[in-house]
């Protein structure tokens, strides 16, 4: 029940995006039901969760983690789910006449629907974890709905400053939460609530504190953090209304009032929470009185009215914790309705800018009636139900809780910010709807259509019964929601509207005297039309906040980059080097290296003289790469070459067999390309060579010798220990007995580790895929396009012989080897079958088998050319490929079907039903995959680059001669 | 013998890196081919040095009789090697077409992306 709760809204928010943005009315109706049916399950939830009963549906997500989607409704989420659904439907039916034709509405309602379901989800959760994944959705859907009007500049300003603060704030939270996990053993909300005293007995305390308040005090507009609020008035008004007035900044109290049995009470949340609420609640309530935009006002006094629960929940009794909570209702009802009713004004007069409204009454009287029943909730009047939780906000004020200056001042500091709250709301009735009529309005005001104006209606009319009645309306609901929170604590309170003369009841005489004597000592002020309050205008949130992030993400991201970055890939390459050399030889080096002696004797004067060999070709390749290209692969090759004969010394054939292959088809590609790659560098003198490049040699050879020289010395370090016990024994036991095969190496390749064996050719077909991809629209640089020295010596031949045509002697060139290597095709395609069949008791296997195959069809094009060979035989490389990614993935998805994971080989005889008795590996298949792709991959590199030679170059075209070039 | 292979090692080590800092592509792209033997080299060290015997169980028997090369180390390089291979190759492609579209093989000068004479982005609102 709870999971439908929770999924109708995000379901329905999938579902609003697929409707036609021209359907408005369909839109808005579908949202409204969703939202309804959401709110008539929380009425229908209400016999569950009261008298402190609790609703729990738990689902396993990540169990090691101790997380869970655990979702838990007890009376107090049941209270916020009911606004959020309430105020939702309210909310969704008054946009639908707010918003404009050519706002995309889908879109809107899909956000607002997410957003609902963000919020269930942040008060439904029963797991710290998951209300923190929702808690950042609510910051998320929030910033896609202020910046919904996007193309605006000051949306988009608000809604980055929004999700910076409220992002910031969750994420410290989400660490104070971990902490807290930590420090419980489990991020169930029940086993948190149960071990209050654990936590504010532990040293973390206070971090704990710290960082989950930030994340609270950041959600909810507490000063120093209010800022983001008022800037986040750029979205449209029904977003206003009930983001960032009933439910998203109530999370913050929210968070608060639910960790307050297990955080409150101790002196640092006295100070910090109070602190924070005292001062918002002043300066919010000061603030509000200056601002010149209705909804400017209407966020300063939310933010108020969010210090004024703050400071409730700050003192820690449980009858503040009463008040809280009744207030966190009685502002969402009449906070919504006045944004709403800002809505309207808005919408029919073309502005907000109170210094141009006035005399509004005599247009739409309705409207107007309504806003000013709600301000004077909004301002304590009594018989509302503002003056309720005021009231009893007053008598918490009064009463001691702590000795310490900040209680002793509370009072004070309450009954003038109640005296700002009155003059803040009787400006916004005052000079909105009084006065002369207005001027120059950019259009002329008139009644909102009927429905646009019921949601007002219905809060106002909650405002008022619930001011006159509480006790028989609100009472029970509101005793559900603090027994919840409170258990057995709770107190004894009365909802009266009438609780005699009393201390609260003067002070609220004052301030609501005080605040109309304010109100006309202000008023010549106000009417100079100055933008926000005296002096602390010039101190601006956003300004400050604007500067830290210049100078955070790009100034100092600047320098730092100047200072240590560079744009030029040899000095990173060189970083990078010599980082991993440090990197290597730090650890090494404090933790002591003890090199074992040295064995120079014993060495074979056959290894001797093979690695003296390699040693030779790898410095030369090296010495010659600059000035010889030719001869530096040459060597390249040798050094290969002996890789590959010091495999079959040492007991490693298939490698062996691999690496000469690869290092055949490796050579192939570089003498084919060798050809594209710019003509080499002159050789110059010695003495000719700056000192500065001298130096630079120097200093890429000693570094290269560094890592050289340390991975020689972690090898031989490796050789002269002992083998440990590793896995390769267990590889090595099974083989035969689990994957029927003697040859121990292609057995771990096609079964053990055969789903990386399934990557790896996935990646070649990749690599193959790529090539494929960037040759196609290769053309031939204009320098290589001449051609080579030795056909024109050819040609030039042929010119001279009038016996001779043009292109004889290309065509007779190498013509024993090539008809050779013609007659070679079956031969090498005998080899590439052996190998593939012995592959799995003896060395060879798939892959060696595809390489071999694929120089099969190689020699053919060196033969025969490109067009010969194309016109006799037909090549599908990418057919080959995926035939053989499909066999390989098949082979593996085959063993599912038998009830195994995923590719395990059926090979000892195992006996498969209905085929019988297999004397083959199902290895096999996989392997003639691997080998289909192999092929296909290679050869499909390899036919990419033989094309370049048909292909007409780009600029320069000299077609009789590249015709001829195409047939060498 | 284990000190003459170290040596080998470090040789083809030292040469990688060397070319592999060099400015020009090509240079960089033989580096990176001899990386590949000298990384499937070190990783064979893992499996120490065994002479003539390798890792393939005889027809009758059911397990290795007697020590056998490591196995594991074999099956890594192999799928090094084509790793290797598949990335060399898409290296030298890459080369060839950065070379077709820049007109030049020295990385200095490749600087589509970020021009050298780049006017700084604005530095402040």
């Amino acid at each position: 029940m709870l999971l439908i709760f929770l999924l109708a809204p995000f379901g329905g928010s999938l579902l609003v995006l697929f409707f036609p943005s021209d359907q408005r009315g369909a839109t808005a109706w579908f949202a409204g039901a969703i939202a309804f049916v959401c709110f008539l399950l929380a009425a229908g939830i209400y016999p569950f969760v009261t008298a402190g009963g609790v609703l729990r549906f738990e689902l396993d997500w990540i169990p090691e983690l101790g997380l869970n989607l655990t979702l838990r409704m007890d009376g107090f989420a049941w209270l916020f789910a009911t606004l959020i659904t309430a105020i939702g439907v309210l909310v969704v039916l008054y946009a639908r006449y707010y918003m404009a034709a050519e706002d995309p509405i889908p879109r809107f309602f899909a956000l607002f629907l997410a957003f609902m379901g963000s919020m269930l989800g942040v008060v439904l959760s029963g797991n710290l974890i998951l209300l923190a994944v929702f808690w950042e959705l609510t910051s998320i859907v929030s910033f896609l709905l202020i910046g919904y009007w996007h193309h605006n500049a000051h949306a988009r300003d608000g809604a980055r400053i929004a999700l910076t603060m409220t992002g910031m704030g969750g994420l410290s939270m989400l660490i104070g939460l971990l902490l807290i996990g930590r420090v419980v053993g489990s991020y169930e909300l029940d086993a948190v609530l149960a071990s209050g005293d654990a936590i504010r007995n532990d040293p973390l305390y206070l971090p704990i504190l710290i960082l989950i308040l930030f994340g609270a005090l950041t959600k909810s507009a507490q000063f120093p953090f209010h800022f983001w609020l008022p800037h986040a008035m750029a979205a449209p008004t029904p977003v206003s209304a009930y983001l960032h007035s009933a439910t998203m900044v109530k999370a913050g109290v929210f968070l608060l009032a639910r960790l307050w049995p297990v955080m409150a009470g101790t002196e640092a949340w006295f100070w910090i929470v109070g602190l924070a609420g005292l001062s918002t609640l002043l300066l919010g309530a000061y603030f509000a009185i200056f601002q010149q935009d209705l909804k400017g006002l209407l966020a300063y006094s939310t933010i108020s009215h969010l210090g004024l629960i703050t400071v409730l929940l700050s003192l820690g009794s449980p009858l503040a914790a009463v008040a809280a909570v009744f207030h966190i209702v009685n502002h969402a009802t009449f906070k919504a309705s006045l944004f709403m009713a800002a809505g309207i004004i808005d919408h029919e007069t073309g502005t907000r800018d109170m210094r141009r409204l006035s005399g509004l009454f005599r247009y739409m009287p309705i409207t107007a009636t309504l806003a000013m029943v709600a301000s004077a909730a909004m301002a304590g009047v009594p018989l509302l139900n503002g003056f309720l939780s005021k009231e009893m906000f007053f008598a918490e004020a009064i009463e001691t809780h702590l000795v310490n200056s900040l209680d002793t001042i509370t009072p004070y500091v309450a009954t003038i910010a109640g005296m700002f709250a009155v003059t803040y709301s009787l400006r916004f009735i005052h000079s909105v709807f009084f006065g002369a009529p207005p001027a120059d309005l950019p259009k002329r005001p008139h009644e909102p259509p009927r429905w646009m104006r019921a949601p007002i209606e219905f809060l106002v009319l909650a405002c008022l019964i619930v001011g006159i009645i509480p006790g028989r309306t609100i009472g029970p609901f509101l005793h559900t929601a603090v027994v919840s929170i409170l258990g057995d604590r709770t107190p004894d309170y009365s909802l009266a509207v009438w609780h005699g003369w009393n201390v609260p009841l003067i002070m609220s005489f004052v301030a609501l005297s005080g605040g109309v004597g304010l109100y006309f000592l202000m008023r010549s002020y106000l009417a100079t039309g100055i933008e926000g309050p005296p002096v602390f205008r010039l101190l601006q949130g956003q300004r400050i906040f604007e500067r830290v992030l210049v100078t955070l993400s790009w100034k100092w991201a600047r320098s730092l980059e100047q200072r240590f970055g560079t744009r030029r890939l040899q000095p990173q390459m060189l970083l990078l080097v010599f980082l991993a050399v440090s990197a290597a030889a730090v650890p090494l080096f404090r933790r002591g290296f003890e090199l074992p002696p040295l064995v120079i004797r014993g060495i074979d004067p056959a290894f001797a003289l093979l690695w003296a060999l390699g040693i030779a070709c790898a410095v030369g390749a090296a010495y010659q790469a600059k000035f010889h290209r030719l001869f530096a692969l040459v060597l390249l090759g040798g050094a290969g070459l002996i890789t590959c004969i010091t495999f079959v010394w040492l007991s490693a054939p298939d490698l062996a067999v691999t690496q000469l292959l690869v290092e055949i088809v490796t050579t192939v590609l570089i003498l084919l390309g060798l050809r594209w790659l710019p003509k080499r560098i002159e050789e110059s003198r010695p003495e000719d060579i700056p000192l500065r490049v001298r130096f630079r040699r120097l200093r890429d050879f000693l570094l290269a010798l560094a890592a050289g020289g340390g991975m020689s010395l972690i090898a031989y370090r490796v050789m002269t220990q002992p083998t440990p016990e590793t896995i390769a024994s267990y590889f090595v036991e099974r083989a035969y007995s689990e994957g029927g095969g003697a040859n121990v190496v292609n057995v771990i390749l096609v079964d053990f580790r055969g789903f990386d064996t399934l990557g790896e050719v996935a990646v070649l077909s990749i690599v193959a895929l790529t090539v494929f991809a960037l040759l196609l629209r290769f053309r031939p640089h204009p320098d290589s396009q001449d051609i080579p020295l030795q056909q024109r010596v050819q040609n030039a031949f042929d010119d001279d012989h009038p016996d001779r045509n043009a292109g004889d002697s290309i065509a007779e060139y190498l013509h024993i080897p090539s008809t050779i290597m013609r007659w070679m095709f079956p031969v090498t395609g005998m080899l590439a079958a052996y190998l593939f069949l012995r592959g799995h008791d003896l060395p060879g296997g798939g892959f060696a088998a595809g390489i071999a195959m694929s120089i099969g069809f190689l020699l053919q094009y060196m033969a025969g050319g490109t067009r010969w060979v194309e016109e006799r035989l037909r090549i599908h490389p990418l057919r080959w490929m995926s035939i053989g990614l499909l066999v390989a993935a098949a082979t593996g998805i085959g063993s599912w079907v038998f009830g195994y994971p995923f590719l395990t080989s059926h090979s000892q005889y195992a006996t498969l039903p209905i085929v019988g008795k297999v004397p083959l590996a199902s290895a096999i298949l996989f392997d003639l995959g691997v080998f289909s792709l192999v092929l296909g991959a290679t050869v499909l590199m390899l036919i990419a680059l033989a094309h370049q030679s048909v292909r007409a170059p780009r600029a320069h075209a000299r077609p009789a001669r590249t015709e001829r070039e195409a047939a060498q | 013998m284990e000190a003459w292979f170290a040596l080998l090692v470090g040789v083809f080590f030292t040469v990688a890196v060397y070319l592999m800092l060099s400015k020009f592509i090509i240079r960089v792209l033989l580096g990176v081919a001899v990386l590949g033997n000298a990384v499937n080299l070190l990783i064979f060290t893992g499996g120490r040095l065994m002479r003539g015997v390798p890792p393939v169980i005889a027809d009758d028997a059911q397990v290795l009789a007697g020590p056998a090369a490591n196995a594991l180390p074999q099956a890594l390089i192999l799928t090094a090697i084509v790793i290797s291979f598949s990335f060399f190759a898409f290296l030298l492609v890459l080369s060839w077409r950065a070379y077709d579209d820049l007109e030049t093989d020295n990385t200095d000068e490749m600087r589509v992306a970020e021009p050298v004479n780049e006017p700084a982005p604005p530095l402040g609102y």
